[in-house]
């Protein structure tokens, strides 16, 4: 029993004694004072203690930039440009730059320290991006995978965003997740209703934050948000939007195209292109055919790529991008202007930026948000 | 007891004729990953020096001062793990705030000190031998020193490996492992001169 004890009090008053060195040694060497950081070339200056990340000694200012893995290192969300010198690119930044980006000194804000004064390049609308405190007002299956979240904006209470965006869920620790967690997913609602947010979630297995979604959140949870981010968001032409979805995909797309039709932008010719495998995937069916009863340049081709015998599917059949490639040839006019808007997986898009180039979209005017 | 070894023939035969490195065998792994380049072989031997040095100076005063008197030897291996752990710590903060390039380009090799089998060897040494404090630290220095002596012999060499004709299948590990042995033999000359077993 002594020599229990004895080794209990060795071992943990030794731990004690070697993580105080560390505390001090940390306290001492990682000081690095009072820096500042120029934000836009003098739009905003903020003087911080330095030694934290970027990204974390930002958002404790109230900037917020887009990180959809929370700071892991893992999205490549939080680039922003670096104007002073910082040093060479880590080994954790290289996967996620391009060539471009490592040459105009693009940084992942998560990974890069403060240690010094620093200027960076942000987009100006990153300065209007906020926590958000809300209550879940309402959550529903939209599938058997996918659930839409409904949240209602307590604190502010209310928020002014561009349709096609998307905000950041603060997940709270459950489970054995100890840690807060961010995901970002695209707002469902339109930006006309400011006081609530809606989301379609799909459940991922093993996601921290879908799993969460589906399993833990409940009505009048309290909930964290931080945005809007996001250059997925209609441009102000007289093009056609040809807009293709897959799965959860579609919030982002609803957005838009309930924005477009509250604000009387019924002008362009919409297309829209929702590729599920079979019936249980499709959602929000009753709300698009309706806007095509009145909205008669808007177009809606749900299509699904292995139909069951019991969904008595008569409407397209294959994959998404074979129906797209089909409409491009046969229904659409081919002397209009065009522009594409894309949501889903890195694979679907990538397959339907290849078809809408072919149809003679440049690539500069095709839109997309890649669920990587 | 402490052995009757003389503490320069220790540190001279520390760094030849007992190389921890070749003819021990121990910590090999980030001596052949990190020898890929030269300047990276430089400042990973100096931080193994380093909290060589450190932690058996530490270890030795644990052991012979928390260990001994309570009769708690079996817990050598956990204590000097612990202790090994929170040098390396520290050197971690000191490197990256004392030179940011070596910091980068060691890259995860620095915390993987901690498990460097090389280091938690000479602290186990330094004790089976009965070394007294004086003779651990030099041990653990000229371990140390030994070490960087053979990692930066090694880059210098993969360097010149490799510009030259190597058949195509030795490429890589193959022709390191062939030079590291070369080395090892190279080393083995020294062993009649001095010996600290």
């Amino acid at each position: 029993m002594n020599a229990i004890l004895a080794a209990s009090f060795l071992i943990g008053g030794l731990s004690a004694v070697l993580a105080t060195m560390i505390v001090v040694v940390d306290s001492v060497v990682n000081n690095y004072g009072e820096v500042k950081i120029d934000i836009n070339n003098g739009k905003k200056e903020l003087k911080v203690n330095g030694g934290a990340p970027l990204l974390t000694t930002l958002s404790e200012q109230g900037i917020f930039i887009p990180s959809a893995c929370g700071g892991r290192g893992s999205c490549g969300a939080c680039k922003v440009k670096v104007l002073s010198d910082i040093g060479p690119i880590l080994p954790t930044e290289a996967p996620l730059l391009d060539e471009v980006e490592m040459k105009q000194n693009i940084r992942l804000s998560c990974q890069v320290k403060v240690k010094s004064d620093i200027a960076i390049e942000i987009p100006e609308e990153l300065f209007s991006a906020k926590i958000f405190k809300g209550v879940v007002e309402k959550t529903n299956d939209l599938t058997y995978d996918i659930k839409g979240v409904k949240i209602k904006l307590v604190e502010p209470n209310e928020i002014e965003f561009k349709s096609g965006q998307y905000m950041q869920l603060v997940i709270p620790p459950y489970e054995k997740i100890n840690e807060y967690t961010q995901r970002a997913y695209s707002i469902a609602s339109s930006p006309s209703q400011k006081e609530s947010l809606e989301f379609f979630i799909r459940l991922v297995p093993g996601g921290i934050a879908t799993t969460y979604v589906h399993n833990y959140l409940k009505e009048n949870d309290q909930m964290e948000l931080v945005g809007p981010f996001g250059e997925f968001y209609m441009r102000d032409t007289d093009a056609d939007m040809i807009c293709v979805a897959g799965g959860s995909g579609l919030a982002p797309i609803k957005s838009i195209v309930a924005d477009m039709f509250e604000r009387g932008i019924t002008n362009r010719n919409v297309w829209l292109f929702f590729g599920a495998r079979s019936l249980k995937d499709l959602y929000y069916m009753d709300f698009f055919q309706d806007m095509e009863k009145k909205w008669d340049r808007f177009h809606f081709v749900p299509a699904l790529s292995e139909p069951q015998p019991e969904d008595n599917w008569n409407g397209e059949t294959g994959l998404i991008t074979n129906v797209l490639g089909k409409y491009f040839k046969e229904k659409m006019d081919q002397n209009t202007q065009k522009e594409g808007y894309l949501c889903g997986s890195p694979g679907m898009i990538n397959a339907c930026i290849k078809v809408m180039t072919e149809n003679g979209i440049s690539e500069d005017k095709i839109y997309y948000d890649k669920f990587a | 007891m402490s052995p009757d070894v003389g503490l320069i023939s220790l540190f001279f035969a520390s760094i030849f004729t007992s190389n921890i490195l070749l003819s021990n065998f121990l910590g090999m792994c980030s001596f052949i990953s990190v020898s890929k380049d030269f300047t990276s072989s430089n400042g990973l031997g100096l931080a193994v020096t380093f909290v060589m040095t450190v932690t058996t100076a530490i270890n030795w005063l644990v052991y012979h001062y928390l260990l001994i008197p309570f009769g708690l030897e079996y817990l050598r291996y956990i204590v000097f793990i612990i202790v090994i752990a929170a040098i390396v710590q520290i050197s971690e903060m000191v490197i990256e705030r004392m030179s940011t390039n070596l910091y980068m380009s060691l890259g995860i090799f620095l915390p993987l000190i901690t498990v460097n089998c090389a280091i938690l060897g000479v602290a186990l040494f330094m004790q089976i031998r009965n070394y007294n404090f004086l003779q651990s630290v030099i041990f653990g220095l000229g371990s140390g020193l030994g070490w960087w002596l053979a990692i930066v012999s090694l880059a210098a060499i993969r360097k010149k490996v490799d510009k030259s004709p190597v058949p195509g299948p030795l490429k890589g590990p193959g022709i390191t492992l062939i030079t590291i042995g070369l080395m090892a033999m190279a080393f083995m000359g020294f062993s009649g001169m001095l010996n600290v077993q």
